[in-house]
């Protein structure tokens, strides 16, 4: 590379330095003797992420990034940050936590040595770090080296968040099966060099266009091969079937603040690298591709929805409802950007799969979070809040609780006019454009299902019986992040216009000049392409 | 500020400060008169609002606004009324302070909530009646779900459980597919044009570049959620479940409103978006409709729990409304009926479900078994339940008989390849069901050897008492209103004619077209566009269409 462009490359990435500073800051003072400077790890941590956002803030619309959805990775960054402050607030004292989670046969006396304040908030600096990065990933090493400091703090933190043995087992289970995920991407990301030559987002493009057209319409094998793996390997971000196997289990052995991590970062990194991948084939996507995430987005979200109501525990009826709202995002990436007008046309943001996607990872990330956050508030006796029984009569009790719950669960099935409602608005609206009818009527039957067991918490809080055990766990944060992102669920939903904005600039081409213009670019290959349905 | 706006945000506005932890509002009485005086403030509004609006004006909608939401997706909460809207807007502000009037005695637990949710469902009612933007009143459709989820599933009876979580899931899926279908013609909409919006004006005209087919699946998609809601002969086994266990205020509010936000529905959506395929599949719903009206007249008949006999009426009932919707007569007898049988019906149906309250109140049964010749014993109740359930069964003078009769002479009157008289006849033995059955029970409770069953009053004595003042000064307006209507239905009548007539324009044209094809078809002769003079067609000389009935069917 050269050095001009590395210069200007380095400009660019001040946010995600501004986090490893904080991380490493983290890390370091984690380390010392003191309580008082270990107490003070979650504020370095809070700030590192107040000054990255407003590092983005301060450097979107001045320099142009030479990847094609140039605005894509200041919007990701900006969410990342701004819904990094309220996983912070809800994962606040997680570590602090471990030792008086004992119960008092087994309690140790306290250790000071023990307790991992500093490590913890360094993991989760990074791993949010690494989505920053992977947004604005413009070649195929760098892509997997985001995605892999996306994932592999995660799984010190499922492993260290909880004092029992489901967290260590979960945390194993998870770490195999990410490992193997990653071996098939990057064998997927192997292929696609192999066959296009270069690493380089707009290299591959523009070659793999070339071959494309040349085989009338369908990739040749070696690209189709590395496409189809890097596909079904980043799904295992985006917890979608085939490698959705791990997340109930994962899900329910991490502790419920963890689980909150989990269920937004990694699944905002896996849907923005496949973004990102199938951009390098482009929209309309090639048959091949296009049946292959059209039958992975039917069979997740209805897998996750019908095993969704089957579970009696609400942490695993949350990790399927997060498998079932993952089948809906790869509707917006099926989707793709508007075919329909002219890019950047004045059609408005609706048609736009990729605005869409965008949009609908903030929608989800409010509603599961605060979902998450309101369980990890509760204790049932010595252990967590999980089942449908603890959280049975919450009303009663914890009444302020009980309205939160309410709120982000009817935001998750879409209910009008919460942020979720307005996220399946743009998402019907992409299909459409795109001329996925058959998509749009099995989305909505899966919201339909998805109903029934969004309907049976909410049920369980506000019409059972209260289990006497269940306690607050007295996290003040925790509360507030449960607030914040239930109140933005509704803020957002009804003064919507600032974020469906943002993520239609994300991905509107004629912000940057140079490059970007993907719908044009991709146009004179649609011609022989062919949609299912 | 907008009038209607405020109108419609009133209620949701003076509820919040049942939430606050406000002392005063610990007593029952006191939350009780805060949210008399919310509702009442309410109807005075919507009372300035009915002053305001202008019955000779020929516009669409009058005193109409709108508020940005998503410029983007072109959504906007605009808001505008007709006079079909303004009408059951004052349907809703009427009910309202009578329902909560006559809940004093029957909640006693959880109050605040329980005005609370009350009060905030009313503006969602008022919000579906006064929309403009269509996924506006799919905000509002929706959200009526929610209050209504939780009064049953805290304040009904046993199985209130079951008939909550049945209530949600049943009309929400529905409702999702009637989603996809307005997306869907909001979609053709932004084809056609290059812009989204949601106007519903706007998606009439995109709608009506629909082909037949597409017009069919859109129809399917409107019907799964309004049909539901409605609720139509086989998708209405929610309602009767529903209706028993929720409270009283609950099943007044659903049977004397939100049942109607389903005909509402399908007379502001399904009937000018889809005009061609309504012509082609009224003979299917108008079938649909007819076995509602017989099968639960005949399932009403066998009924013991009195509550679940008037639930299983209002299904019959709205049979009636449907078949009028879908007549598409010339001259709009059936659709005006239809809207004017919805208001009917909200009164008298809602005033049976209060009397059956105070029954229970007094009893806390309502198995019909256990009572009889109450009559005697509490006459005053006695003499409203007649009342009511006579403007009910359509009593000539009473409020029942118009929209009834209007509904049948409308499928009487329907153009052949729609509806016919077939359907009319039948309907009508479902109307002498009616009668059977009501009077039936009244013949049972009311007179008959007497029978009492045990008495539990709230101060623990076990003395009958008849109505008190607060009970009657209940029921009295709501007698007063079926007269009213039921003799002079005139100034009602005349003022639907216009806004039910555009809704049913283009559905009437294609049925007309369709005649004219069928005609053409047969007989060989030239293509007749007679379109677009039924203004001068009056009342007294209506067109019937004689052409045969297309051979495909």
């Amino acid at each position: 590379m050269h050095k001009a462009e590395m210069i200007q490359k380095v400009a660019g990435l001040w946010p995600e330095i501004v986090m490893l500073i904080g991380a490493t800051a983290c890390l370091f003072i984690g380390l010392s003797k003191g309580k008082g400077p270990r107490r003070s790890t979650p504020w370095i941590a809070a700030s590192t992420l107040v000054i990255a956002a407003l590092m983005v803030c301060n450097k979107s619309g001045t320099t142009d990034e030479p990847a094609a959805l140039a605005g894509m990775a200041g919007y990701i960054k900006l969410a990342v940050a701004g819904i990094g402050l309220i996983l912070l607030l809800v994962a606040a004292g997680v570590p602090n936590r471990l030792r008086q989670s004992l119960d008092a046969e087994t309690a140790k006396t306290f250790e000071p040595g023990d307790v991992m304040t500093g490590e913890f908030y360094a993991f989760f600096l990074l791993s949010l770090t690494g989505v920053m990065l992977t947004a604005g990933a413009g070649d195929l090493v760098w892509l997997f080296l985001a995605l892999e400091l996306t994932s592999l703090p995660t799984y010190v933190m499922v492993a260290t968040s909880r004092d029992r043995v489901e967290a260590q087992e979960s945390a194993v289970k998870y770490f195999f099966l990410g490992a193997l995920s990653a071996a098939i991407f990057l064998y997927g990301f192997a292929l696609i060099y192999g066959a296009t030559g270069s690493t380089e987002f707009t290299e591959i493009t523009r070659i793999a266009q070339e071959q494309i057209a040349a085989n009338g319409g369908t990739p040749p094998g070696l690209l189709l091969m590395g496409m189809v793996l890097a596909i079904v390997g980043v799904c295992f971000k985006i917890a979608a079937v085939p490698m959705h196997f791990y997340t109930a289990d994962v899900y329910e052995g991490a502790a419920t603040p963890v689980t909150a991590f989990l269920a937004f970062v990694p699944k905002t990194a896996g849907a923005v690298a496949l973004i990102l991948l199938l951009s390098l084939v482009g929209w309309p996507l090639p048959a091949p591709i296009a049946s292959l995430i059209w039958l992975i987005a039917v069979v997740t979200m209805t897998l996750g929805n019908v095993l969704g109501l089957l579970q009696d525990n609400v942490k695993r009826v949350l990790a399927y409802s997060s498998i079932a709202h993952s089948g809906y995002i790869l509707v917006g990436l099926l989707a793709g950007p508007a075919v329909n007008e002219a890019a950047g046309g004045t059609g408005g943001a609706l048609g736009d799969g990729i605005a869409a996607v965008l949009f609908y990872l903030v929608a989800y990330g409010l509603g599961t979070i605060a979902s998450f956050a309101i369980l990890g508030c509760l204790r049932a006796g010595d252990r967590e809040a999980q089942t449908y029984k603890h959280i049975s009569g919450l009303h009663k009790n914890h009444p302020f609780l009980a309205a939160l719950m309410l709120i982000s669960v009817l935001s998750l099935v879409g209910l009008p006019p919460l942020v979720g409602f307005l996220g399946k608005i743009y998402l019907i609206g992409s299909a459409y454009g795109a001329g996925y009818t058959i998509l749009v009527v099995i989305l909505v039957l899966n919201s339909a299902i998805s109903a029934a067991y969004y309907l049976r918490i909410a049920s369980a809080c506000y019409f059972g019986e209260p289990d006497e055990s269940v306690v607050s766990a007295g996290q003040f944060p925790r509360y507030a992040g449960a607030l914040i992102a239930a109140t933005l669920a509704i803020v957002l939903g009804i003064v919507g216009n600032g974020l469906v904005n943002a993520s239609r600039n994300a991905t509107t081409p004629t912000q940057s000049a140079d490059t970007g213009h993907l719908v044009q670019q991709t146009a004179a290959a649609t011609a022989t392409t062919t949609q299912i349905d | 500020m907008d009038l209607l706006l405020l109108l419609t945000l009133f209620p949701l506005l003076s509820a919040l400060p049942l939430m606050l932890p406000i002392k005063a509002f610990n007593c029952r009485k006191t939350v009780w008169s805060y949210a008399l005086l919310s509702t009442l403030v309410t109807f005075v509004f919507s009372l300035i609002v009915a002053f305001k609006f202008d019955f000779a004006a020929t516009g669409t909608m009058q005193l109409a606004g709108s508020l940005s939401w998503v410029d983007a997706f072109g959504l906007s909460f605009g808001f505008g009324i007709d006079s079909i809207s303004l009408w059951l807007v004052m349907l809703t502000t009427f009910l309202m302070p009578i329902i909560i009037l006559g809940s004093l005695s029957a909640v006693k637990m959880r109050v605040r909530e329980f005005y609370f949710w009350m009060i905030v469902l009313e503006t969602f009612m008022l919000g579906t009646f006064v929309a403009t933007d269509i996924i506006f009143f799919y905000v509002c459709f929706e959200l009526t779900l929610v209050p209504l989820y939780i009064l049953i599933g805290v304040f009904g009876s046993d199985n209130r459980l079951r008939a909550a979580k049945i209530f949600f899931l049943y009309t929400f899926s529905g409702s999702m597919l009637t989603f996809a279908g307005v997306m869907y013609v909001a979609f053709v909409n932004s084809v056609n044009t290059g812009v989204w919006s949601f106007d519903i004006q706007t998606l009439y005209l995109a709608a009506a570049g629909m082909s037949l087919a597409e017009q069919s699946w859109v129809l399917g998609a409107l019907l799964a959620g309004f049909a539901v809601k409605v609720p139509l002969f086989p998708v209405h086994t929610w309602l009767p479940l529903a209706h028993t266990e929720a409270p009283t205020a609950g099943s007044v509010i659903l049977a004397g409103v939100l049942l109607k936000l389903g005909t509402y529905g399908l007379l502001r959506f399904a009937l000018p978006m889809c005009p061609a395929a309504v012509v082609e599949y009224a003979w299917l719903i108008g079938i649909f409709a007819v076995l509602g009206v017989l099968v639960t007249a005949l399932i009403c008949w066998v009924q013991t729990d009195v509550k679940k006999l008037i639930a299983y009426s209002s299904v019959s009932h709205l049979g009636f409304c449907v078949l009028g919707l879908f007549a598409l007569d010339i001259d709009d007898a059936g659709a005006v009926g239809a809207v004017m049988y919805m208001i009917n019906h909200g009164l008298s149906t809602g005033a049976l479900f209060l009397c059956i309250g105070m029954i229970y109140e007094r009893f806390h049964t309502r198995d019909m078994a256990k009572m009889s010749g109450l009559g005697r014993v509490i006459p005053v109740w006695a003499s409203f339940t007649v009342f009511f359930v006579l403007a009910s069964v359509g009593l000539p003078g009473l409020n029942g008989f118009i929209g009834e009769f209007l509904t049948l002479i409308g499928a009487f009157l329907s153009p052949s390849n729609v509806l016919g008289v077939e359907y009319a006849a039948f309907a009508g033995v479902g109307m002498i069901l009616a009668a059977i059955y009501l009077l039936y029970m009244v013949g049972k409770v009311i007179f008959g050897p007497l029978l009492v069953p045990d008495v539990h009053n709230d101060d623990g004595s076990h003395e009958l008492n008849d109505l008190n003042p607060r009970e009657i000064f209940t029921l009295l307006p709501l007698a007063a209103a079926c007269l009213i209507l039921g003799m002079l239905p005139h100034g009602m009548l005349a003022s639907l004619e216009a806004p039910v007539g555009r809704l049913t324009a283009s559905a009437k044209d294609a049925a007309e077209l369709d005649t004219v094809f069928v005609e053409a078809d047969t007989q060989g002769t030239p293509l007749r566009l007679a379109v677009d003079d039924h203004a001068s067609v009056s009342l007294h000389a209506p067109l019937i269409k004689t052409a045969p009935r297309a051979a495909e069917r």
